[in-house]
């Protein structure tokens, strides 16, 4: 499903965030990237998302060579993939349903499906009844299972997530980890960037970053 | 399609939601827009109008056109039979004794032709053509300057000429106005999608990350131009039609001192339409551009 080969990434003024990451990862695998911060996790999943091209080596995404895909491409690209990033990107001019819906109207769904599709993903993580809320008005745990939501509406193959539960209390990560799971186990590739897998997950597959590289 | 249209129409309804969520603002820049298209368009009314009023005016264009001295009367059948072939409107004859006559029944004239040896006058054709325009009264009163024994073709209605070619310079200016003032709007509209932009930079931002193309991006500001043209041009078309009502009775008591009825003319349906459909083009082009350069940085 996302094969990396040789994989780097140079910014302008020297600084390398990634050098020579080789990962392969499976249909229906859920795999835990991990490592300190600066280990270049988020850079990966960035990556991955095509947010950024690498300086180096290749990335195949759903049979996609990221490489080869030209500019036009890449919104059809990202409408495959779910993206949770650790400051949400919620849109605090609208409510939680507002926000939900949003993928949706970019890929033109009629608006009656749009909403059943949309209260059905805030159900799945425990917020129909905050449908009507301002983000603002959410707490930081509800925040993240609201941008869940709205990663899932387009029921992506692939769920990627960037440090999806670095700024939650304990009971909340576990909650968000647990919707992983459960996405997980109905097929979906889920990659999760954390700095250690949580203990509940013991036993997962994990791609362990050092330095920008792979550690041993 | 179905998902194509679907899209559309959210775009369209964000667009009117995003005129109506800073009211001041929408207002201000419709009065802009609305004033930016009332200049010309009320150039190219009073134009139109003062052709009308020209050609009210002029009355019946006549050209005459006059024997040489020396001209026996079959010169003159020739010309007749001419005219007679392929008539360019109504004609008449004045034969030279006729308007000899014509000339003596002037109390004073009388005894000064009287002391004339001869009639000093020359037979006479007065064409009052079906086509009065200015190129085609030339044309015609050229074409029959050419024929044998013509000795002179005056075009009675001269003025109308030089006042045709008044109106032309009158037009070219409306049109340059125009295109300032067209300028003027895209480069209106052209600012406030940029300030859209700005405004919705976190919505742009999140809509790319999750998949949308650049034309969904570009939608509902381009949607945005275009009604905030229209509605511009719906204002310029309010505003046309306040000035003629405040125009009309002076214009009708203008006219009744000379004599005539003469009646301002407004903006028609068509030109209202017109009208409309350029302010939401120049609306759409502005915002185009602006998102263009926009979104490339």
């Amino acid at each position: 499903m996302i094969s990396c080969s040789g994989v780097g990434k140079r910014y302008p003024g020297g600084l390398t965030a990634l050098e020579n990451v080789s990962c392969d990862i499976a249909a229906g695998e859920m795999v835990f990237i991990t490592g300190h911060s600066g280990a270049g996790k988020s850079t990966l999943v960035r990556l991955i998302a095509a947010i950024e091209r690498p300086t180096a080596g290749g990335i195949v995404v759903n049979g996609q060579n990221l490489a080869a895909l030209r500019d036009n491409a890449l919104p059809y690209l990202r409408r495959n993939l779910g993206l949770i990033f650790q400051d949400q990107k919620l849109l605090f001019d609208r409510n939680a349903l507002e926000n939900v819906l949003l993928p949706l109207a970019i890929v033109g769904t009629p608006p009656r499906e749009a909403t059943r599709r949309a209260q059905a993903a805030l159900d799945k993580v425990g917020l129909l009844e905050r449908a009507r809320a301002n983000p603002i008005a959410l707490s930081g745990g509800e925040q993240q299972r609201l941008a869940i939501a709205r990663a899932v509406v387009n029921r992506p193959a692939i769920l990627l997530a960037d440090e999806p539960t670095a700024n939650l209390d304990e009971e909340s990560a576990e909650h968000i980890l647990g919707i992983f799971r459960e996405f997980h186990q109905v097929g979906v590739t889920v990659l999760v960037a954390t700095h250690a897998v949580p203990a509940s997950a013991a036993g997962a597959r994990e791609i362990r970053l050092a330095r920008g590289g792979l550690a041993a | 399609m179905n998902a194509w249209l679907n899209q559309h129409r959210l775009a369209f309804r964000d667009a009117w939601r995003r005129l109506f969520a800073a009211p001041l603002g929408t207002l201000l820049s419709l009065v802009v827009i609305g004033i930016a298209l009332t200049l010309p368009a009320a150039g190219w009314l009073l134009i139109d109008n003062l052709q009308r009023a020209a050609s009210a005016a002029a009355g019946t264009q006549q050209i005459s056109v006059f024997m040489a001295l020396d001209a026996d009367r079959k010169a003159s059948d020739e010309i007749a039979a001419r005219l007679k072939a392929a008539p360019p409107g109504t004609w008449r004859f004045v034969p030279r004794d006729e308007a000899l006559k014509q000339l003596q029944g002037g109390a004073r004239m009388a005894d000064l032709i009287a002391g004339l040896p001869r009639n000093p006058l020359p037979d006479a054709f007065v064409i009052e053509p079906n086509d009065t325009a200015p190129a085609a009264m030339e044309a015609l009163a050229r074409t029959i300057g050419g024929w044998p024994k013509v000795a002179h073709v005056q075009l009675d209605a001269a003025w109308t000429k030089r006042f045709d070619a008044l109106l032309r310079i009158g037009r070219l200016i409306v049109g340059l106005l125009a295109t300032v003032f067209a300028t003027g709007l895209v480069l209106a509209t052209f600012n406030t999608i940029r300030l859209q932009i700005l405004a919705h930079a976190a919505e742009i931002e999140v809509a790319r990350l999750i998949g949308a193309t650049d034309g969904w991006i570009r939608r509902p500001f381009a949607y945005y131009g275009a009604l905030q043209g229209a509605l511009g041009a719906l204002l310029a078309i309010a505003l046309l039609a306040a000035g003629k009502a405040l125009l009309d009775p002076l214009v009708s008591e203008l006219a009744l001192l000379y004599g005539a009825s003469f009646a301002l003319r407004g903006v028609s349906a068509t030109l209202a339409l017109q009208l409309t459909l350029i302010g939401a083009t120049l609306g759409w082009l502005g915002a185009l551009l602006s998102v263009r350069m926009s979104l490339k940085g």
